[in-house]
């Protein structure tokens, strides 16, 4: 069967897409620029722009020598390529193989397709009907050969459609710049007087070689339909999720443990073969009375072991209500991560924090009290007692600084320090007696003062003078004195040592 | 009946006692692992002079400074179980714990994990499946009421995998027997003086064993001080009060 090609191209693809992100730009003349070379170069303008004269490449102070308040944006790096990517996938709707062809165009492989449209004459008024009401600015045209097609949809102005053989024809009144050659072949092809295809395509294939290199001849006979051209079709990215449908309704926490193993056992051979572990994954459950109940894990590290993800599942079987009975089971992996695999002990160690089992032993936790409950902290550089160690955000994540050892802290820090009430002999002396909780204690010996500041960009009020002092039984407290002790001062208990 | 004579009788007995020993989940300690926790005479009230390890034990603690002593001393004794890198879950009722003092007693705070719940039946489970972690060297729980057959679920648990349990017990209102090794008591004692600076001393702590399976149970006077347990005798004592006047 003839193959057939289609070739795209969005004539203003960048700009075409700021527009839609921004309406309010449509009719104003703007364009992308980049640094190169110590000058300011358009990358892309918009039609408003082009219609002034401003072309891409131009120098931006050419261009706003010519247009009246020209806005020049920054160009964005990959843009291009992420945008044929979603145009892309969206074009696989009409035919399997859609390739990207850098930098503003896409390539379809359309053998068999068109008649499902009535014709490739509605089957292209389709696509770029639909593409230039979404507001891309696209052209196309349909060949025996990919090259070809790329070569009618940009400089063709006859017809967009080239019947099946007829390319040669179709190409001799068009540029050699066409035939997708690289610039210098152009330069030379410009000064040797070849302004259309039609001049130099007689001249024999030697002659043609050693003036204009193998590059040439290739995309020549790519154009013609002599020589291959392999596209790299784009493949979606299939989610992480299985299906389960049953043929009975699902109404025992049995038939429900089944079922995740199952399903668990499909995701995982999958995950597997990939490298990937599972972070988050969520199970629904479609009822038969028309209701969807979720149940929901999540992983402190990336895996793919059934035994353990199912573990985390029964924790939380209890939670699916099955109603009437459960006809189909979904269950999504929405956030995956990559799995290093890991070197198995030969001998067991003590492996700490980066043990799998403790990994495994916190998922389960998480599961049944709460991620909130459980934390580890790290030092914060403060001196601030409750601001002076803060949560750590990952299993993982190492100290930054030393724990400070310096200075005496209590083994057990009240929330909220509880105000007491105290006689001190001298003002600025350590309590001699104080009063907790209606229980009064006799202070022998006393540490201190240690004053802590209060970080004053963050927050108003007194600084605190600390005082570690011991009772007459051996009990050690932690008590501060609010602020200085001209006014009469509070006095509160923050903590106790062991 | 047979007759057995006078010394092949004590040898035969003391024979099952160690084969009860071990029937009951204790290992015979390797040679040369004397003073593993460093608690001195402490070590020598428990069966074939050894600290258990992979075992629960149990801390009586009264009111909140109790409490707290009985930390700084588990403490003491992590510092020992997580000197290889382990890691270690505090599962705690209240949550006031502050991590930075953990340092004073020789634990790398970070390699604690913390975990704060509010009921005991919540602090339960999560002890059990702590213990059932081969992966942790110790874990750590404050509980306000356990009974028998919690405490067994939880030995049954350590023999398993060899993790090493404390269960400190806030204000229970009953202390009915528990399946547990040993069953502390740690009162604070007021700290000696350090070489006649006024001032606080060190942590200085009265610990009781109450209970000890197969063992002998007693009271000692320890304090920390340079990042290990030391035994305070009753002469220091005295003289210390002396030169206080």
């Amino acid at each position: 069967m003839q193959k057939r090609f289609m070739a795209i191209w969005f004539r203003h693809l960048t700009t075409d897409w700021l527009t839609l992100k921004k309406p309010e730009l449509k009719n104003v003349p703007f364009v992308f620029v980049t640094p190169e070379r110590n000058r300011i170069i358009i990358t892309a303008a918009n039609p408003v722009a082009e219609a002034q004269g401003v072309y891409s490449g131009m120098a931006a102070a050419d261009a706003q020598a010519v247009t009246l308040n020209l806005q020049g944006l920054d160009h964005i790096p990959g843009k291009e390529a992420r945008l044929l990517r979603q145009l892309g996938l969206w074009c696989i709707r009409y035919s399997p193989i859609v390739a990207v062809d850098l930098p503003n165009g896409l390539i379809l492989d359309i053998s068999g397709c068109a008649h499902l449209w009535g014709g490739e004459r509605e089957y292209l008024k389709e696509i770029v009907n639909k593409l230039r009401l979404s507001g891309y600015d696209a052209r196309a045209a349909i060949a025996d050969t990919a090259g070809a097609a790329w070569a009618v949809a940009r400089y063709g102005k006859k017809t967009p459609i080239i019947a099946s053989g007829e390319q040669a024809n179709a190409l001799l009144d068009l540029p050699p710049a066409a035939l997708r050659l690289e610039p210098p072949v152009l330069d030379k092809l410009q000064k040797l007087g070849f302004r259309t295809i039609k001049s130099f395509i007689e001249i024999p294939r030697t002659v043609l070689r050693r003036r204009f290199g193998e590059p040439f001849l290739l995309r020549l006979a790519q154009a013609l339909g002599l020589g291959d051209e392999p596209l790299v079709p784009l493949i979606p990215p299939v989610p992480y999720a299985e299906r389960l449908p049953c043929l009975e309704p699902i109404r025992t926490k049995t038939g429900i443990e089944i079922a995740i193993r199952t399903l668990l056992e499909d995701l995982c051979t999958r995950l597997r073969s990939e490298g990937k572990g599972v972070r988050k994954a969520i199970l629904k459950c479609y009822r038969i009375d028309g209701k969807i109940v979720q149940a929901a894990i999540t992983t402190n590290r990336g895996s793919h072991s059934v035994s353990h993800l199912s573990r985390l599942f029964e924790l939380q079987i209890s939670k699916i209500e099955p109603a009437l009975g459960i006809e189909l089971f979904l269950l999504e992996a929405p956030k995956v991560e990559d799995v290093a695999i890991l070197q198995e002990k030969l001998w067991a160690g003590n492996p700490g924090l980066q043990d799998t089992a403790l990994a495994e032993l916190l998922d389960r936790l998480a599961g049944k009290v709460g991620a909130s409950a459980i934390r580890r902290y790290l030092p914060a550089e403060h001196y601030w007692p409750e601001r002076s160690i803060r949560p750590a955000v990952s299993l993982t994540e190492v100290p930054s600084t030393k724990w400070r050892l310096d200075r005496p802290r209590p083994l057990r820090l009240l929330r909220r320090p509880e105000p007491v009430e105290v006689m001190a002999l001298l003002p600025d002396y350590p309590p001699k007696v104080f009063t907790y909780k209606g229980k009064r204690h006799v202070v022998e010996k006393a540490d201190g003062p240690e004053r802590i500041e209060r970080e004053w960009w963050r927050d108003k009020g007194e600084h605190r003078d600390y005082y570690a002092v011991e009772d007459s039984d051996g009990q050690r407290y932690w008590l501060f004195r609010s602020g200085h002790y001209e006014a009469s001062p509070q006095w509160y208990l923050h903590g106790f040592f062991a | 009946m047979i007759m057995i004579a006078a010394p092949d009788r004590t040898a035969l007995i003391s024979r099952l006692q160690k084969d009860i020993l071990q029937w009951e989940g204790y290992r015979p300690p390797p040679a040369g692992t004397n003073e593993l926790m460093g608690l001195g005479p402490v070590e020598s009230a428990f069966p074939n002079g050894v600290f258990p390890l992979g075992t629960v034990h149990e801390l009586v603690c009264g009111n909140t400074e109790q409490a707290t002593a009985c930390g700084g001393f588990v403490t003491g004794l992590l510092s020992t179980l997580m000197q290889n890198g382990g890691a270690c879950l505090w599962i705690g009722l209240a949550g006031n714990l502050f991590p930075l003092a953990l340092r004073t007693f020789g634990v790398e705070p970070d390699r604690v994990i913390f975990i704060t719940l509010t009921k005991d039946k919540d602090v339960l489970w999560v002890m059990e499946e702590a213990l059932k972690c081969a992966g942790l060297a110790a874990a750590v729980c404050e509980v306000k009421e356990i009974d028998f057959k919690q405490s067994r679920r939880l030995q049954l648990a350590v023999e398993q995998s060899h993790v090493t349990g404390f269960i400190l017990r806030n204000r229970s209102a009953k202390m009915g027997s528990t399946a547990c090794a040993a069953r502390w008591n740690i009162r604070s004692l007021p700290s000696g003086q350090r070489d006649g600076v006024p001032g606080l001393g060190c942590p200085r702590w009265q610990i009781e064993l109450l209970r000890v399976r197969n063992g002998q149970p007693g009271s000692w006077i320890m304090e920390w001080s340079g990042g290990k347990f030391r035994q305070v005798d009753g002469q220091m004592v005295e003289q210390e009060k002396l030169m206080a006047g």
